[in-house]
């Protein structure tokens, strides 16, 4: 079926002209009508501009043009401004905001002839790991409809794990790339701090935040990143620095590839996940690299620092939502303040509120240097601990989370249970390194995700290690019942 | 470290939120964890560490020219606020 082809092949096809990009479209845009009720992955769609975009990427291939990903549909993140389509974040505050521009990621995307079928579900301003938050519901987990896909990027994960689009876009400030891809047995790529242009991408904690990719294959990633990743003079924080033709290097074999296996990832892990991941680099071993344990004794601060980190950063990123020049304003305002406290007290939800007052608390007088300075020195501690082990190693390796996907409610009412769902995926973003997630089995019928994470600006070494894994295996293959 | 209503009602004002009284216990209590969770910070020994504010070794702000480079789209961006008239933003009086 067309929905279970690679992006080459998609890619091969409409260069062919086998296929055109309107059928493809009219064909994503079909299961999404069907299959997305039961999800609740995808919160807009945009059926009458994919089409045109289709007809407009048809056109350019009947021109002869060319293009790894033109006329191949996409769903984004509803994160990423689309100029002239609601972007909500996945909150009250901005259900009525129709974005003014396209966030870089979305205008590069769009000029490489990719056609935009909707956006996705999301944890309100990415704050969760479940996907619960969201002021449009939960979204459900293709492989069980009881259980969360992940999240934050829990409606681009399940997108893309039940074929409603041929990749989806997300974003990872703790994990919610590689945490939801995990939970939903898809590839999901989290590329270097300052890689992927943040330009246009709701801002929750500007230090950690990076989009990325969820995709059915790390070489589908590969494809993606390569036209996502680059210098955005419009980006204070975007690296000036060549990007890589991933796709070209994912062939480099993997013989003499030092893995170090994270010591800390496996204490608390459930026995039968741990079974799965050993069982993976046992696979890496007899491609001819080799593995030792790695130790970093401060990893596990890594939740705590987290939780100063992200919460002071969202506080102060989130007061831009003053109920004055854009998103949700309360009623029969009686003043200036009780607009402002209204409308954020009625336009956040739960989550997003007690970040925010984290942050506050973290931030305030008496408190910064205990908490917020604190936490920016355990960050370096934990930032060099990761530097000094790829002294000795190439990549690390561990789990992308402790457990498979949980029942939808299980842990709403509990932030902190709800917080160290991220304890393996966290680490990554403080240190502002690239990591993949990639399905290595299943546990009662459950993915489980593999955690790769390399040295800054090291996805090709990432995405080859995953991909040579996906050679010699097939678990990224497997598809959730009744999405095939 | 517990924190009380009246530290609650104080965050929640510096962070311009409006807290319903239901919402309150809620927010106590879960606050109270979470600093909980984050006072493990204080078993770390940091003498000497210097606090880290930016994952990029070596990254610098950059600077651009102090040229217009945008056009005037004002129209455009106010059809997104909830109240205009004649190109400003409207909000309750503030000066009597």
């Amino acid at each position: 079926m067309l929905h279970d082809l690679s992006i080459g092949e998609l890619a091969d096809r409409l260069a062919a002209r086998e296929l055109s990009s309107v059928e493809l479209t009219r064909h994503f845009l079909e299961r999404i009508e069907r299959l997305n009720p039961a999800l609740n992955a995808v919160i807009t769609v945009t059926a009458e501009g994919a089409l045109a975009a289709a007809a407009q990427a048809d056109a350019r291939l009947a021109a002869g043009e060319r293009g790894p990903l033109l006329g191949i549909p996409l769903i984004h993140k509803d994160i990423f401004c689309t100029d002239g389509v609601r972007t909500s974040c996945g909150s009250r505050m901005l259900d009525n905001f129709v974005a003014p521009y396209d966030a870089t990621v979305v205008a590069k995307l769009k000029s490489a002839g990719v056609v935009m079928l909707g956006k996705a579900n999301m944890d309100e301003f990415a704050m969760g790991s479940s996907n619960e938050t969201s002021f449009y519901g939960p979204v459900r987990n293709p492989w069980d409809t009881t259980k969360v896909p992940g999240g934050s990027s829990g409606g681009s994960a399940a997108a893309s794990a039940a074929r409603l689009a041929a990749f989806t876009t997300g974003t990872d400030t703790g994990g919610s790339i590689r945490q939801p891809a995990a939970l939903t047995g898809i590839t999901g790529v989290k590329p270097t701090y300052g890689r992927v242009s943040r330009y246009g991408m709701i801002a929750f904690a500007s230090s950690l935040d990076q989009a990325g990719v969820l995709a059915r294959s790390a070489a589908d990633a590969a494809a993606v990143l390569k036209v996502m990743a680059g210098f955005d003079p419009r980006d204070s924080t975007s690296v000036d620095a060549p990007v890589p033709d991933y796709p070209a290097l994912l062939d480099a074999p993997l013989k003499g590839l030092k893995i170090g296996l994270l010591r800390e990832f496996f204490d608390g892990l459930e026995p039968r996940n741990a079974k799965l991941i050993h069982d993976a680099l046992g696979v890496f071993t007899a491609l001819g690299a080799e593995t030792l344990e790695v130790s970093l004794p401060h990893l596990p601060m890594s939740v705590p620092t987290y939780y100063v980190v992200a919460p002071a950063e969202c506080s102060s990123n989130l007061s831009r939502f003053d109920g004055v020049r854009y998103g949700y304003r309360c009623d029969h305002p009686k003043d200036l303040t009780d607009l402002y406290e209204r409308s954020r007290g009625e336009g956040f939800g739960a989550e997003v509120k007690r970040r925010i007052m984290t942050g506050t608390y973290v931030l305030s007088a008496g408190y910064f240097d205990a908490y917020y300075l604190k936490a920016q020195r355990v960050r370096r501690l934990i930032t060099d601990e990761f530097r000094a082990a790829f002294e000795k190693v190439d990549l690390l390796a561990g789990p992308t989370t402790p457990t498979p996907a949980f029942p939808i409610g299980a842990k709403i009412d509990d932030p902190v249970t709800m917080y160290l769902n991220d304890i393996y995926t966290i680490g990554a973003n403080l240190a502002g390194l690239p990591g993949v997630s990639a399905p290595c089995g299943l546990v009662d019928g459950l993915p489980v995700g593999l955690q790769l994470i390399g040295p800054h600006f090291a996805e090709a070494k990432l995405l080859g290690a995953a991909h040579q894994y996906q050679l010699a295996t097939d678990w990224h293959t497997l598809r959730p019942r009744g999405y095939e | 470290m517990s924190l009380t209503r009246q530290d609650v009602e104080k965050i929640a004002h510096l962070a311009r939120l409006s807290i319903t009284d239901r919402e309150m216990p809620v927010y106590v209590s879960s606050l109270s964890s979470i600093v909980e969770v984050v006072n493990e910070l204080s078993r770390v020994d940091t003498a000497n560490v210097e606090p880290m504010a930016h994952p990029l070794v070596g990254q610098h702000l950059r600077l651009r020219p102090d040229l217009v480079t945008d056009s005037d789209q004002h129209e455009k961006f106010q059809r997104n606020a909830p109240q205009v008239q004649a190109g400003l933003y409207l909000v309750p009086r503030v000066i009597e």
